[in-house]
């Protein structure tokens, strides 16, 4: 099924790119050139053959900053997602497949936390809770549930009255069966690219809380983190805050020409003709 | 009135079409983009005034060629080769001006779903005379008294005023008379009927088809007429066209093709209902019993099924006939648990079966087996067919292995299918194999009952017909009882023992087949039965001359 | 305009308040589920059990939740915000001028990007498939990946830095003229639309497309009618509704993004007092300013759907 040579030339990039900032945050001890808190040089210095990307706000080498940074902000992202994800899916398609008031309750809480801004909330809850890995992870995971939630129940909701899956009730299949092997593989495909989807956003929500002070806190610091650090050099046409910034949106835009792809193959199976 | 300028030949047909070509860009799934051709070099013309049927299966082209008389071509179908001559000039070559022109003045479209074709936002009368307006055919007032005067040949209720109500408003059978009026209204020298009655119930078909036919004849304008039904086409047209698969098939007069076909395939679909099935005894007392069974959606509020009381024979055929609406497939669900029913049993085998699917047991399960209309959906699309058959001899039997893969083998070949279709997704089949596997799938269940939910309605002719002469033969073998449901009376013909009329949610007529097909009839089986269009010349004007009840849509 | 829609569009409303009745609830919930308590939180493990106690005494925190929570919206209803833990200061009278400024920068932000977006979607679908369609799904696709900051600081160094067109911080004060506000708003509104066009130009497009791709307009174009008057007379009337959902989502998504981007042109708004307030750990403000977003959030929404609703043939002309 999978043809190398069928994989159009964006998705190469996204997938080269993705695999590159994986490797850097894999890795990290082993790339980076410089300890991530070791003061090496002058305050913003620029970029030079002994600090690729220049030095930062306190002289510390950017370059290994940013490895450094590219494995927290992919692993709290990773770590979010897996969570939102985990927690979103199997609650979506229990409400859809069990229906009743498990359904109406969930569905109407969910309603109720994406009332509110995501964003706002999570400043309403940071605002009390101490600003810890495992607070982020939790409270980035479990709003973003409410996401995933809706797509999958949704999903499952519209598979769950196709007359296959009445047939396997009909013959009187149980409820893992039907939520497994029936409609699990059929939803598998618009599941997978929303995972993309909602790695991207935890990647700019997390640099989003970092950039305001309520995500990583120093002396750690993901890319967001890092922006927040840099950001007075601006003024001073030092843009050092520019490249933990460009290295988000690019991770963001690689993952996103992945899960495009994956989205466009699986549409794919059906077929069928196009709109000239 | 506008002056009428264009070229006329008298001498020569109003639409001549040569060598036409059309082809497609299909995007096949894991493949490169291929054009595939949907209409392989065919030529006809048409007199001015005259009807001509375009007949054929799903995929033979008609919709295609219908529509290349206006040079349009839907989604990514394109006009590759030949001529389009209409009033003496190749419209091809006509430009874009000169297409617009033409589109909605000389040629008007009716299409299948009027209730999809008429835009919801705006009133019924607006877009009636919108074309007549545009190509300043009539003044508004005069395209609109033109329309009311439509509408009444087309007898529609309360013509003066129907017009001013939006789409949503209006009833589908009312509708596709609308918008057949709005094709008349700026009169075209031609007009493209594409399977104007199809979506229709069959009560409300032949008023339609009757309004139709006489508006066609009042006017003097020319028809093609598309349809799938070779009765249908044969009431209206004057020559019919027969093509399968983008190619030309027979071409004849309505009495040649219908009385003495010269191709085989014309053959088939003309004795397309004439399977001959013997009625059996009623001796064997019923092992399925319905009693005053009443269901009810939302909560009892609307009330589906009333009072329902019927039997089933071991081996034999129950026909549920109705029209949409009758309730028939929701006696279905409740006889299988899937609709718990408020009042009334039903009694399998000598014992009462629990109102909810859930309470029942394994075997009251396995015994009473579901067929659906919808083929391709009644399958998991990721699932093979070895699994799809498979699952239920795992489930029931507890089979598995060899013993399984040597069963789900000879089930394929009692469906008339190989072993090679095995390890097949459900997409790779065609419409008439996945109902196959879906018969396969029930009877791995050995059941003694299988209910039949418009199996065939969703198929082609004569594959439809493969299918009921499959489950016929399937019957004689395995001595299988079918709950069959259609809205097609001419399938009950040829599969029924005994028949049910259903009408609005209550059994309106029942008995073995051969009491309830003979008179005297009760109104609406009488309305039901008149309404079936018959391969004859003339039927649809002694159908209507004979009709004693409205039609029910009215 | 018919007793059904006004009884559907009042139903709307009402279900709006419940929400945002039920929100606060949340919101106030959000702010109780420290383990230890506000108190502590706020003056960190080092505080001596009286300045606790203290502190407590002063929140009200030894009443039970539900009082305290009435309390709250009690005040909430009356006007009466509470009054800032770090400053003292009342919390309705910062808010008032903050509020005005955030929503004149969402306003400008809103004037630019919601005629701009409609544009290109129209372009994206009269060219469909075409190589401005794809320049634009493609660019759209890139701008949905960008942080607000990227292209916040991107302004700016260019801008501000670079070539000193416009200020990179965005300073703002009572009767300042019209046209210097203008020009102080200038990088922070234009960040905004950028924010927002690609999205809401995308989920246009797709409003659009799937108008145009109805039976309706084949029968519209099986008439003779000319592309323009396809799209004026046919497809327009139908795209209203689901081009102002899409408008309104945009809307409550561009008042969300003005927190970040008050934060990078450190323009006195909501956003800038949020964030400032959260940092500190104020909670009243905190509970106070998260309720106002979710109200403008919620109003949004409840537009968007009253827009459907009036638009919607078949409920302005039931049967």
């Amino acid at each position: 099924m999978l043809d190398l040579k069928r994989i159009p030339v964006t998705a190469w990039i996204g997938l080269v790119l993705t695999a590159g900032f994986l490797i850097c945050a894999i890795f990290a001890p082993w790339i980076a050139p410089y300890g991530k808190g070791e003061i090496v040089g002058d305050v913003w210095a620029p970029a030079s053959g002994q600090f690729w990307l220049g030095t930062d706000n306190l002289g510390r080498d950017l370059l290994s900053r940013m490895i450094y940074g590219a494995r927290t902000t992919i692993f709290i992202a990773v770590m979010a997602t897996a969570l939102s994800f985990s927690l979103g899916s199997i609650l979506g398609l229990t409400a859809a497949v069990v229906g009743g008031w498990l359904d109406t309750g969930m569905s109407r809480f969910v309603d109720l936390l994406m009332a509110i801004p995501t964003l706002i909330f999570a400043l309403v809850v940071l605002s009390v809770l101490p600003s810890t890995l495992v607070t982020l992870i939790l409270v980035m995971g479990i709003l973003d549930s409410t996401r995933v939630y809706r797509l999958s129940r949704a999903v499952a909701v519209d598979i769950n009255v196709m007359d296959f899956v009445e047939a396997a009730k009909l013959r009187g299949e149980g409820k893992g069966w039907i939520i497994f092997r029936e409609i699990l593989p059929n939803a598998l495909s618009p599941l997978v690219s929303e995972l993309g989807l909602r790695f991207i956003y935890a990647v700019l929500f997390l640099s989003a809380l970092s950039f305001l002070g309520l995500g990583v806190q120093p002396p750690d610091a993901d890319w967001g983190g890092m922006v927040k650090e840099n950001k007075d050099g601006i003024v001073f046409g030092i843009p050092a805050a520019l490249i933990p910034a460009a290295a988000i949106a690019i991770l963001a835009i690689s993952v996103n020409l992945v899960a495009d792809w994956v989205l466009n193959r699986t549409t794919d199976l059906k077929g069928g003709r196009g709109n000239g | 009135m506008a002056k009428d300028t264009r070229p006329v030949d008298p001498s020569g047909p109003l639409l001549d079409i040569r060598n036409l070509r059309i082809e497609a860009k299909v995007y096949p799934p894991g493949e490169a983009p291929r054009t595939i051709t949907l209409v392989h070099d065919v030529s006809l013309s048409l007199q001015k005034g005259k009807v001509l049927g375009l007949i054929g299966e799903s995929g033979a082209g008609k919709s295609t060629i219908g529509l290349s008389s206006m040079a349009y071509g839907r989604g990514g179908v394109k006009i590759a080769g030949g001529e389009i001559i209409l009033n003496g000039r190749d419209i091809r070559k006509g430009g874009t001006q000169g297409i617009r022109a033409l589109r909605g003045r000389e040629v008007c479209y009716v299409a299948q779903s009027a209730a999809a074709a008429f835009n919801p936002a705006h009133r019924l009368m607006d877009q009636v005379v919108e074309a007549s307006i545009l190509h300043g055919v009539a003044s508004r007032a005069e395209a609109e008294r033109r329309a009311v005067a439509l509408f009444k040949k087309l007898s529609l209720p309360d013509p003066e005023n129907i017009g001013q109500r939006f789409p949503h408003q209006v009833s589908g059978g009312q509708l596709q008379r609308v918008m057949t009026a709005m094709a008349l209204c700026s009169e075209p020298d031609l007009i493209v009927f594409d399977e104007p009655t199809t979506a229709l119930d069959v009560t409300t078909q032949i008023d339609v088809l009757a309004a139709i036919k006489d508006a066609i004849r009042d006017t003097g304008v020319a028809a093609l007429y598309i349809s799938h039904d070779l009765a249908v086409v044969a009431q209206v047209s004057d020559e019919i066209m027969v093509l399968r698969h983008g190619k030309l098939v027979e071409w004849g007069g309505t009495r040649q093709i219908i009385k003495e076909p010269r191709q085989e395939y014309t053959s088939a679909l003309v004795s397309v209902h004439e399977i001959e099935h013997q009625e059996k005894e009623p001796g064997a007392s019923p092992f399925l019993s319905v009693r005053n069974v009443t269901a009810a959606y939302g909560g009892g509020k609307i009330k589906v099924l009333k009072n329902v009381s019927v039997d089933i024979l071991p081996g034999q055929t129950l026909a549920v006939v109705g029209e949409s609406g009758s309730g028939k497939s929701t006696l279905a669900r409740a006889i299988t648990g899937l609709l718990p029913p408020e009042q009334g049993s039903i009694t399998f085998a000598g014992r009462t079966l629990s109102n909810r699917l859930a309470d029942r047991s394994r075997d009251d399960l396995r015994e009473l087996q579901m067929i659906y209309q919808m083929a391709d959906v009644a399958m998991n699309p990721r699932q093979t067919v070895g699994t799809i058959i498979g699952r239920p001899l795992e489930f029931y039997f507890g089979m598995g292995g060899r013993e399984r893969d040597a069963k789900v083998a000879e089930l394929l070949e009692k469906i008339e299918m190989g072993r090679g279709f095995v390890d097949r997704y459900p997409a790779e089949l065609s419409g008439g194999q996945k109902q196959r596997v879906c018969i396969a799938r029930a009877l791995a269940a050995k059941p003694r009952l299988i209910i039949c939910d418009e199996v065939t309605s969703a198929l082609d002719p004569l594959v439809a017909n493969g299918i009921l002469k499959l489950l016929l033969g399937l019957q004689a073998e395995e001595g299988v009882a079918y709950l069959f449901i259609t809205h097609d009376l001419a399938t009950v013909k040829s599969i029924a023992d005994s028949i049910a009329v259903m009408y609005r949610g209550e059994v309106v007529r029942y008995g073995p087949k051969s009491e309830v097909l003979e008179p005297p009839f009760d109104a609406y089986t009488d309305l039901l039965l008149s309404s079936v269009p018959e391969m004859e010349i003339g039927w649809l004007e002694k159908a209507i001359s004979g009709r004693r009840m409205a039609s029910a849509g009215n | 305009m018919s007793s059904p829609i006004l009884k559907l569009i009042a139903q709307r409303v009402a279900l709006g308040l419940l929400l945002l009745l039920a929100v606060s609830v949340l919101i106030f919930a959000g702010t109780q589920i420290l383990p230890g308590d506000v108190a502590q939180s706020i003056l960190g493990q080092s505080a001596t059990p009286q300045a606790l106690a203290n502190l407590r005494e002063e929140l009200g925190l030894n009443d039970p939740a539900i009082v305290r929570y009435f309390r709250w919206l009690g005040g909430i209803l009356t006007g009466d915000l509470g009054t800032a833990l770090s400053s003292r200061q009342d919390i309705a009278t910062a808010i008032g001028g903050r509020l005005w400024n955030t929503l004149f920068l969402a306003f400008w932000a809103a004037i630019v990007s919601v005629p701009l977006a409609i544009l290109l979607g129209l372009l994206a679908v009269r060219y469909r498939n075409g190589w401005i369609d794809k320049t634009i799904s493609g660019l759209a696709l890139a701008s949905t990946s960008l942080p607000e900051f990227f292209v916040g600081y991107l302004l700016v160094y260019f801008f501000a830095v670079k070539w000193q067109i416009f200020p990179g911080i965005s300073t703002v004060y009572d009767g300042m003229p019209f046209l210097e506000r203008m020009k102080a708003i200038a990088l922070p509104a234009t960040a905004l639309t950028l924010v927002v066009l690609a999205h809401m130009m995308r989920m246009t497009r797709a409003a659009i497309l799937n108008v145009m791709q109805s039976a309706y307009i084949e029968t519209a174009e099986l008439k003779g009618l000319s592309p323009f008057d396809i799209i004026r007379k046919h497809a327009f009337p139908n795209a209203i509704a689901p081009i102002i959902n899409v408008v309104m989502l945009n809307l409550a998504f561009l008042i969300v993004g003005v927190v970040v981007i008050e934060v990078i042109f450190v323009y006195p708004g909501m956003g800038q007092y949020l964030v400032d307030h959260v940092a500190k750990r104020d909670v009243p403000v905190v509970q106070a300013v998260g309720l106002i977003f979710a109200a403008v959030y919620i109003g949004l929404n409840i537009i968007a759907d009253i827009a459907a609703i009036v638009a919607n043939p078949r409920l302005r002309h039931p049967k």
